[in-house]
Formats: C-alpha cells, structure tokens, sequence
C-alpha cells in the first residue's frame, strides 16, 4: 500500500508542477488567445461536458478509434501468427507492412478520402496505422519463443491449446501488453488527424478544426485535453483487460 | 526391440553418430555413456522422433511411449510444481510421484520459488507422471546430492519398463544400476 501512496504523490507532484509551468507560460503570454491557461482550458472543458453534443462527439470519435484499432489488433494478431508459421506469406506480404510503415499518415488520409467517405476515412486510418504494430509483435513472439519448452510441449503431446496458453502466452503478453498501449496513442493521434482532414460530423477532429477557424483557442485546448484523458482511460482500460488475461 | 541399424547423422559439417547399431533390451536399464558433445542428446532427440537418421534405421518405436527429462528442467516457470507435473497428464493424481521426489510439502509453491536441485526433481516427477514404455534421462541427477538420488532412485526404476539414462563416466553408470551400456565415442 505504501508504495502505491508514494507513487500516486509522486505522479500529483509532477502533474502540478507541469500545470504550474502551464500556467506561468500562459500569464507571461498573456493572452488566452494565443495561450489559455490550465484554468481556462478546463472551464471551457466544464461546460462543454455540459452540452449533449460533447458526447454524442466523444461518442462518435470512441466508435471510430475503437472500431479502427480493434479491427487492427485482430488482423495485425492473425497475420502475425500466420506470417511465422508461413515463410511464403511472410514474403509475400511484407511489402504491405513496409509501405504501412514508411507511408506519411497524411497520404494515407488523403488518398482514403478520395475512396471512401469521411465518416470511415478514421476508421480505416486507424486501422492501417495500428496493424503493423501488432502484426510485427506478434511475429516477433511467436518466432522467438523458447525451442527448448516447445519441444517439451511436443514430446509430451500437450496439444495446441496448451501450447498456446502455456509456451506461447507468457513469453508474448509482456510485449504485447506493451505494444497495445504504444498503438492505442497511433491510433488516437492517427484518428483525430483523419477526422481534423476528412471533418465527420460528430468527430472531435472536426471540432479542433472549427475552433482553429473561429480562433476559439480555450475550446481548441478543451478538446485536446478530452482527447489526452480519453487517451490515458482507455490505455489504463486495455493494460487491465490484457493483464486479466495473462493472470 | 528398439534397433539402431547403422545409424549416422550430423549437424552441418559435423558428424556426431557414425555407422551407430544397437539393439535396446525391452526391460532394463540402459547406460549412454560419453563425453560432452559426443552424441548423447542427439540419440535421445532421434529415440523422441524429433530428427531422422541422415542414414540407417531406427526401428521398434511405433506405438511406444516415450517420456523424458531433459538435459535442461524446461519447467514453466509461471505454474506451480504440481502444475507442471500435472499438465503432462491431467487425468491422474500426480502428487504422489512429487511425494516420491520428497517435493510433497513445495508442490504448490512456484516454480521460481525452487531451489535448482528441486526443479530438477519436478523434471523428474513429470516425467514419471507423463507416464509410459521407455523413460530416456539425460544426465538426471545433475545438482542433486548422493543421499538423494539413492532415495529416488528406486522410485525411478520401478515407473518405466525401459530406462536409457545419458551419463558422462563408468562409475555413474554403475551407481545406477545399468545393465547394459553404449558407449560412444
């Protein structure tokens, strides 16, 4: 329990002094416009909870991240399954995960949006980014698993479902673990930037926009910071789903 | 019988069995005996089916049971000791082949939590549990004092119609009661 105290006193202790250097900036600045403070940001944040279309907004930006980062993880965790145990499939798709890699998200938005509409444009941004993540993950774990415990599984007819739960697992999950929070930020970053350029109705990324144009800087803040503690929840969210998992 | 008919076999440029042939007894305890390197492990991976003789035949095996501890304990280390063993063959109790091992009052303390001479004996209680017609032990007792590989040792005998233990030196050999014994070289 100690521990814990400490470390929560530790992450207030740096939180607000971050906060208060927040702060300083913005009273040397001296003008909401160009830099809102923390007190500011927040208040606008406030009232924008306030209002049914903050979350039906919220709501919409969640489903398409979600949808995106979910369909990724599966396709990503599939082909890097496949890809290990396949040498030919490894050849034969490894140029997708190179052009996915080294492409700027920004084309990607771009060239979507001439296919597809913009509501959907996220969702396959997201899915594109995050993919690759998983699928090089799970390769990774897979081929690099222990040679020595999978012979005893072998030799002992485990089976493939022991196997999996026993060889498998415990040697992935730790950088898988890992590797799911890293593609929750890309996906949320690759996300809202899909919506800022396709503009969605009901996306927060069409909300920064419109609050860049009518140089509405706090309300600009006030969905960043929404974006950052969505960011934040739903990571803490999937670190303790996956360690039920490994438990 | 398990045969070895003129059995050769070799990693890269090295040839580790050469022109090898032996008829194993189909009761008994069988030495393996040599140095480091000179082909032990390889003949228990070709006893296992795990490889193929580059030449020769190894016949008898068809429908036989193999069990096995390996030269390392390859346990997995987020189970309990009684998890491991029981994971070999989860239709049976498999506490009283720990108990055999002096490992009864440890059996649900994790693996990581052992000392090395008792993770090498939950390799063994495994083993044992696994169950079968031939019982191949590479180096079994390595870690483990005099007094207690004479106290599990009878436990061990009695499991396994055949037993093929890899050893380095004669002596050992005779401490555990060979039979027979392949020398290689």
């Amino acid at each position: 329990m100690r521990p814990r105290l400490q470390n929560l006193s530790r992450a207030l202790l740096v939180g607000a002094f971050w906060i208060a250097l927040w702060q300083l900036a913005a009273m040397a600045v001296g003008s909401a416009l160009l830099l809102p403070g923390p007190w500011d940001t927040l208040r606008t944040l406030a009232s924008l909870m306030g209002t049914a279309a903050f979350w039906k907004t919220v709501g919409m930006t969640l489903l398409r991240v979600g949808t995106g980062y979910i369909l990724g993880a599966v396709i990503g965790t599939t082909v890097g399954v496949l890809t290990a145990a396949s040498p030919f499939l490894r050849t034969l798709l490894s140029p997708l995960r190179t052009v996915a890699k080294s492409t700027p998200v920004t084309s990607f938005i771009i060239l979507v949006l001439l296919w597809l509409s913009a509501t959907v444009t996220p969702v396959l941004i997201v899915f594109i980014m995050v993919t690759p993540m998983f699928w090089a993950t799970t390769y990774q774990g897979v081929v690099s698993a222990d040679a020595q415990l999978l012979e005893m599984a072998a030799v002992f007819h485990l089976g493939r479902k022991k196997t999996l739960r026993h060889v498998y697992l415990p040697h992935i999950l730790p950088q898988y673990i890992a590797s799911s929070t890293t593609a929750l930020g890309f996906a949320w970053k690759s996300g809202v930037a899909a919506e800022v350029i396709a503009a969605p109705a009901f996306s927060i990324g069409r909300s920064i926009i419109e609050s860049k144009l009518y140089v509405e800087t706090p309300m600009l803040f006030a969905w960043t910071m929404a974006v950052i503690l969505l960011s934040v929840g739903l990571e803490k969210l999937i670190v303790a789903l996956l360690r039920r998992v490994k438990a | 019988m398990i045969e070895l008919s003129n059995v050769t076999l070799g990693y890269a440029h090295k040839t580790v069995l050469q022109s090898l042939t032996f008829t194993f007894p189909e009761r008994g305890v069988v030495g393996v005996l040599g140095s480091s390197g000179v082909g032990k492990t390889t003949l228990f991976k070709l006893l296992l089916g795990r490889i193929q003789p580059d030449s020769g035949r190894v016949s008898g095996l068809a429908g036989k049971r193999v069990s096995v501890v390996f030269q390392e304990d390859r346990l997995l280390s987020h189970l309990s000791a009684l998890e491991n063993v029981t994971l070999v063959n989860d239709g049976r109790d498999a506490l009283p082949w720990l108990s055999a091992m002096q490992l009864r009052e440890v059996a649900n303390e994790p693996i990581s939590a052992l000392s090395g001479g008792m993770q090498r004996r939950v390799a063994i209680a495994r083993a044992l549990h696994y169950g079968g017609d031939i019982l191949l032990l590479d180096e079994p007792f390595k870690g483990l004092d005099d007094a207690l590989r004479e106290s599990i040792l009878p436990a061990i005998k009695q499991a396994f119609p055949l037993i093929i233990v890899a050893l380095h030196e004669q002596h050992e050999a005779r401490a555990f009661g060979c039979d027979t014994v392949l020398t290689l070289h």
